[in-house]
């Protein structure tokens, strides 16, 4: 598969519409609707408990083209979060108890008030994560924002989907794993992901083609091993994630002719102590436009919350979104494969 | 039959139960037993079994233990140097039997 250069949209390529996605994710089979399923296990529907997790995409703009984003974001994507839109984020955080703001994009450091709008939720005494790629803190004009970063003592989760560069360079690019490994050392001497520092650095792997994660803490123990020995590197967490079957991962799927095995193997690896763990039920997703979603799949996906709940930032209410009934669809079996997969890894 | 191994078949190993449940069970019990990590880890495993699958050339293992390989975390490296062992060990096997063929040589030349 040839590394793209540009978002699918930019080609205007049919998966890049997310109606287009739905109907092939949903389309009639044998699989058990993920409800069905989900209802099994005698938790009744999936519904939330209180809001944890405050996530929002501050815009679909990136530096890098991964094949398997779910976003399909890239350099040529001009969806970013407005100013008026992050001040009412803001508006929210200020009035709210949810404690941790969880951003992501695109690459969140190309929103142009990214810096501002984290030292805003620093005062709120918000903890902050940031999905950042690495790679975008060694761009000109961006030289300074790990400094900035460890001043606001905002956690980095980084893509790194291998501890070599086969893997990481196939995925997200050629040179991509050197570029991050000497982002990684910018960031180690800064303190991030060092014994008694509280400059957090956790990295996230994504499996790199049609296979589900290995276990987190088994390769977790081998990727502290060979970047410590090949990089002298350090970082606190592993995070394995499962690729969710939608945008350019589900063109991926369809092109390399494995959709339907990998479909196969979410239903069945169906995982009723993950079930019980997904993210959704503590986390609200924040589109760069305003909108509110269970999670950032349903995001791409444009499926909105609902079920009486208000569907804006406008419109935000915490009680009416605290116990809302999760929106599904036959996706969400990524979520509950094997070992589970959230934005923060395993959950079972 | 348009040929000996599809692909579909390897889903329906379990049907070996029919006819002997009792040996299954055992197999199955065994065999999932043999797969958990121990002394080895579950990749370590993994990579034997895909080696061993190359060296009695099974292609549903061979199949089954790359999903598990790259599914416990190995690489295309590891499970080519894999391989490699098994072809070195199946290549010297052969190789080591011409000390046999020189003995008899010995034994009927001048």
């Amino acid at each position: 598969m040839e590394q793209r250069h540009k978002s699918m949209k930019a080609f205007g390529e049919n998966l890049s519409n997310a109606n287009e996605q739905l109907k092939i994710i949903n389309q009639e089979n044998d699989y058990p609707h993920f409800n069905e399923k989900y209802e099994a296990i005698g938790e009744g529907p999936l519904t939330t408990s209180e809001i944890e997790i405050f996530q929002i995409n501050l815009g679909k703009m990136c530096n890098m083209v991964c094949k398997h984003c779910h976003v399909d974001a890239g350099p040529d994507r001009k969806e970013i979060m407005t100013k008026e839109t992050l001040q009412l984020c803001l508006n929210i955080l200020a009035k709210s108890k949810i404690k941790k703001v969880d951003l992501t994009g695109g690459a969140p450091e190309l929103n142009p008030n990214f810096k501002w709008f984290v030292s805003e939720v620093r005062k709120l005494d918000k903890h902050v994560m940031v999905r950042s790629n690495l790679t975008i803190l060694l761009e000109k004009k961006f030289e300074d924002y790990a400094q900035f970063m460890a001043d606001n003592k905002v956690e980095i989760i980084s893509s790194l989907p291998y501890y070599k560069a086969n893997f990481t360079d196939k995925q997200r690019g050629d040179g991509t794993f050197n570029k991050s490994i000497v982002a990684m050392k910018l960031l180690n001497d800064l303190g991030y992901g060092k014994e008694n520092s509280d400059l957090i650095l956790n990295l996230v792997y994504n499996p790199i083609g049609a296979f589900l994660p290995p276990s987190q803490a088994s390769l977790e123990n081998d990727y502290k091993r060979e970047l410590l020995k090949n990089h002298g590197l350090v970082f606190n967490n592993l995070f394995t994630i499962t690729n969710m079957p939608i945008s350019r991962y589900l063109d991926y799927l369809i092109t390399s002719g494995n959709y339907e095995n990998y479909m196969t193997k979410l239903v069945n690896s169906f995982n009723p102590i993950a079930a019980k763990n997904v993210m959704c039920k503590f986390t609200l997703s924040v589109s760069w436009d305003g909108y509110l979603y269970d999670c950032d799949f349903n995001q791409m996906l444009e499926m909105t919350v609902n079920h009486g709940a208000p569907k804006h930032l406008k419109d935000f209410d915490e009680n009416l979104l605290t116990g809302r009934k999760i929106v599904t669809g036959q996706h969400c079996y990524g979520c509950t494969a094997g070992a589970g997969s959230s934005c923060g890894g395993e959950i079972s | 039959m348009e040929t000996y191994y599809n692909p579909k078949d390897l889903d329906k190993f379990a049907e070996m139960a029919e006819g002997a449940p009792k040996l299954w069970a055992k197999f199955s019990q065994w065999y999932g037993a043999v797969f958990e990590a121990g002394a080895l880890s579950e990749r370590e495993k993994a990579l034997i079994a895909l080696a061993v699958a190359h060296a009695v050339q099974c292609p549903y293992c061979i199949d089954a233990y790359t999903t598990a390989s790259l599914e416990k975390g190995a690489d295309l490296e590891q499970m080519t140097e894999a391989i490699h062992v098994a072809s070195a060990i199946r290549g010297g096997a052969s190789l080591v039997h011409g000390v046999q063929m020189k003995n008899v040589n010995s034994k009927l030349t001048m």
